[in-house]
């Protein structure tokens, strides 16, 4: 992975923190316009892209308690962007994937300023192959962030986990990050589905990678994890904000195509004490958002395919994405930045490739949709 | 074929369904037999012998070559001789109590109860059918039989939905990667008008395009048996939904 380094972007964020110390006392009108001049003599240093995200949308979009309570008291934002189920065969045999793995990195490598790093949102990999993995290794390598891995099951089924860890290191992980608490999971545990049927791991890993094979099991995150991830907590301060990384989405969307962790509900209850919980979660190929209590969800985009909606539990809170182009081999697909504001809250920017991108902001999740309502779709799902 | 051929063809048609069930061969490039198709006789003046839709029942039309055309007028007498003759030969059928229906569902109205002197003029049938005909002779077991060849379709077309390679896919692809369960096929909204093929649509032209460029395969011939048992497999996922063709 590529050497850490302080970003553009981290460099504006410190520079921002410096001019904006000691404004608290000012009135909220009186902040805004401060804000507005700091935006634009950084983006006179073209440090900032016009039209980018920051600023303008704590502005616009934090509740007044953000800005007053945690905004400026409290930790500084950063972004993060993410490449997810890239899905790659052997070079060899399939280009198609490999051609948009590198598009998504040569998107993030582009991204001025510089996220902070990299979440690599699982399925790495098809059929679970080293070399397989490998590929997507050294596709990973050319960005200039440093990158987060996580696992998903089609790394993961093949042996069971060797190859990915050999490379990655353990699947399930925790760090700290300018106040924020990320937590990487392994959810994409089967229970054992294979040896009474005497597969190999070729069969075991074409079960799990058919979406729609009921023959396997349903994700957990299992109990020894969920053990360790109320450990890992344990030093944790209810008003840390939480970032989640799991491959499966932490709740209960349509258990036939495993959009479901089937022990959501306990790792949810472990999540409940926190302030702000953000989960990111690959698997679903769709843009897909959800708020359960204290935990906002958003799905990633992947590069591969995507997926359909499931014919029934969509989260009512998501808008569907209008529906894609099969004549279009990118559409549909993309990669995205997370932009972790200030009160540890998280927007999501669906970088949808040959279309606009699309935001989804906290403040229409923790509303429940009653503001900020991202556009809607010229064309839903048959 | 008598009814005892048929009894006997059936019961072991009946065991090479289950046969194949249990095997589920995969369907391999193979070209459907052809139909079965009327034997109509050689003209004995030199004419064109015309069939009745039984196979059955032909009138010979004096010196008309192959390959050419009827006026109208001669069409319409060579239809009355045809139904005369089988008339003639069928004289307890009802044939215009079926055509009396028909004209009444047309238009909506309740259906008629058989009068008592057409009533007794129809010979007992089995199943309340009105003219022995084909259908009429069949039992639950023939049912059974059908329903079996068809799932057997169906599944075949399931394997090759989950199969790239078998549908001469180079890439690793398989339908089921973007259609999960067959979703997003939509196949009751053809045909319509697909602006990216600048024509309208059935759902196998959209078959052979998924074939062809994500499976980076080659589009299949239409009499292809795995083309057809990829339509049965689709159309079976949607069993119930409202036929919308022209649907955007
Ligand atoms: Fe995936």
């Amino acid at each position: 992975m590529a050497a850490r380094h302080k970003s553009v972007e981290t460099k504006y964020m410190e520079d921002r923190e410096a001019a904006l110390r000691g404004l608290r006392g000012l009135d909220r009108r009186t902040f805004l316009k401060v804000l507005a001049a700091t935006t634009g003599a950084v983006m006179a240093k073209s440090l900032m892209p016009p039209h980018s995200f920051q600023l303008i949308e704590v502005a616009n979009a934090a509740p007044d308690k953000t800005a007053s309570a945690a905004g400026m008291a409290g930790k500084p934002p950063f972004t993060f962007a993410y490449v997810s189920d890239t899905h790659l065969y052997q070079r060899t045999l399939n280009q198609r994937f490999v051609r948009a793995a590198v598009k998504a990195v040569d998107d993030v490598n582009a991204l001025d300023p510089q996220p902070d790093f990299v979440l690599f949102g699982g399925d790495l990999a098809q059929l679970g192959r080293h070399e397989e993995l490998e590929l997507g290794r050294q596709i990973l390598a050319e960005l200039k962030a440093p990158v987060k891995m996580m696992v998903g099951e089609h790394d993961w089924f093949y042996d069971l986990g060797d190859a990915w860890q050999g490379m990655f290191g353990p699947p399930n992980y925790s760090f700290d990050w300018k106040g924020v608490h990320v937590v990487v999971l392994m959810s994409v545990h089967e229970k054992d589905f294979w040896t009474a049927r005497k597969m190999t791991p070729e069969q075991r890993m074409h079960t799990v990678a058919g979406l729609d094979n009921g023959v396997q099991s349903r994700f957990e995150v299992g109990d020894d994890e969920r053990k360790w991830l109320a450990a890992d907590l344990a030093k944790v301060p209810h008003t840390t904000a939480l970032l989640v990384f799991s491959h499966s989405p932490l709740y209960k969307y349509y258990r036939n195509w495993n959009f479901w962790t089937d022990d959501a509900e306990q790792v949810q209850a472990i999540l409940k004490p926190y302030d702000h919980v953000t989960v990111i979660h690959g698997h679903t190929h769709q843009m897909l958002y959800n708020q359960i209590g204290n935990i906002s969800f958003y799905g990633l985009l992947s590069t591969a395919w995507p997926w359909p909606y499931a014919p029934t539990g969509l989260p009512p809170l998501t808008i569907q994405m209008s529906r894609t182009d099969p004549f279009d081999q990118f559409d549909g697909l993309g990669d995205g930045r997370i932009n972790v504001r200030a009160d540890g809250l998280a927007d999501k920017i669906y970088s949808l490739w040959d279309r606009n991108p699309v935001t989804v902001k906290a403040d229409y999740l923790v509303s429940h949709g009653k503001i900020a309502r991202p556009p809607a779709p010229q064309f839903a799902s048959y | 074929m008598t009814r005892r051929s048929i009894a006997l063809a059936t019961a072991a048609g009946c065991a090479a369904i289950f046969a194949a069930v249990a095997y589920a061969p995969r369907l391999r490039a193979q070209q459907e037999p052809p139909l079965p198709v009327h034997q109509v006789p050689d003209s004995k003046s030199g004419g064109t012998v015309v069939m009745l839709c039984d196979g059955k029942t032909g009138v010979e039309v004096k010196g008309l070559k192959p390959g050419e055309s009827m006026p109208h007028a001669q069409a319409v007498e060579v239809a009355r001789q045809l139904m005369g003759q089988w008339r003639r030969e069928h004289p307890n059928e009802k044939w215009e109590m079926a055509q009396q229906e028909h004209q009444t569902e047309q238009s909506s109205q309740p259906r008629p109860a058989p009068s008592a002197s057409r009533a007794t003029a129809v010979k007992p049938q089995s199943k309340g059918t009105q003219q022995g005909d084909t259908y009429a002779s069949f039992t639950d077991r023939d049912y059974k039989v059908w329903k079996s060849e068809t799932d057997n379709f169906v599944e075949q077309g399931n394997q090759l939905f989950h199969d790239g390679a078998a549908l001469g896919g180079t890439i690793g692809v398989s339908c089921d990667m973007c259609h999960p369960n067959a979703a997003n096929t939509h196949p009751e909204t053809y045909p319509k008008y697909q602006v990216q093929l600048q024509r309208v649509a059935l759902l196998r032209d959209m078959i052979d395009w998924c074939i062809e460029n994500p499976l980076k395969g080659k589009a299949l011939d239409p009499n292809d048996t795995r083309l057809r048992a990829l339509e049965a497999y689709i159309l079976a996922q949607r069993k119930g939904v409202a036929l919308d063709y022209g649907k955007h």
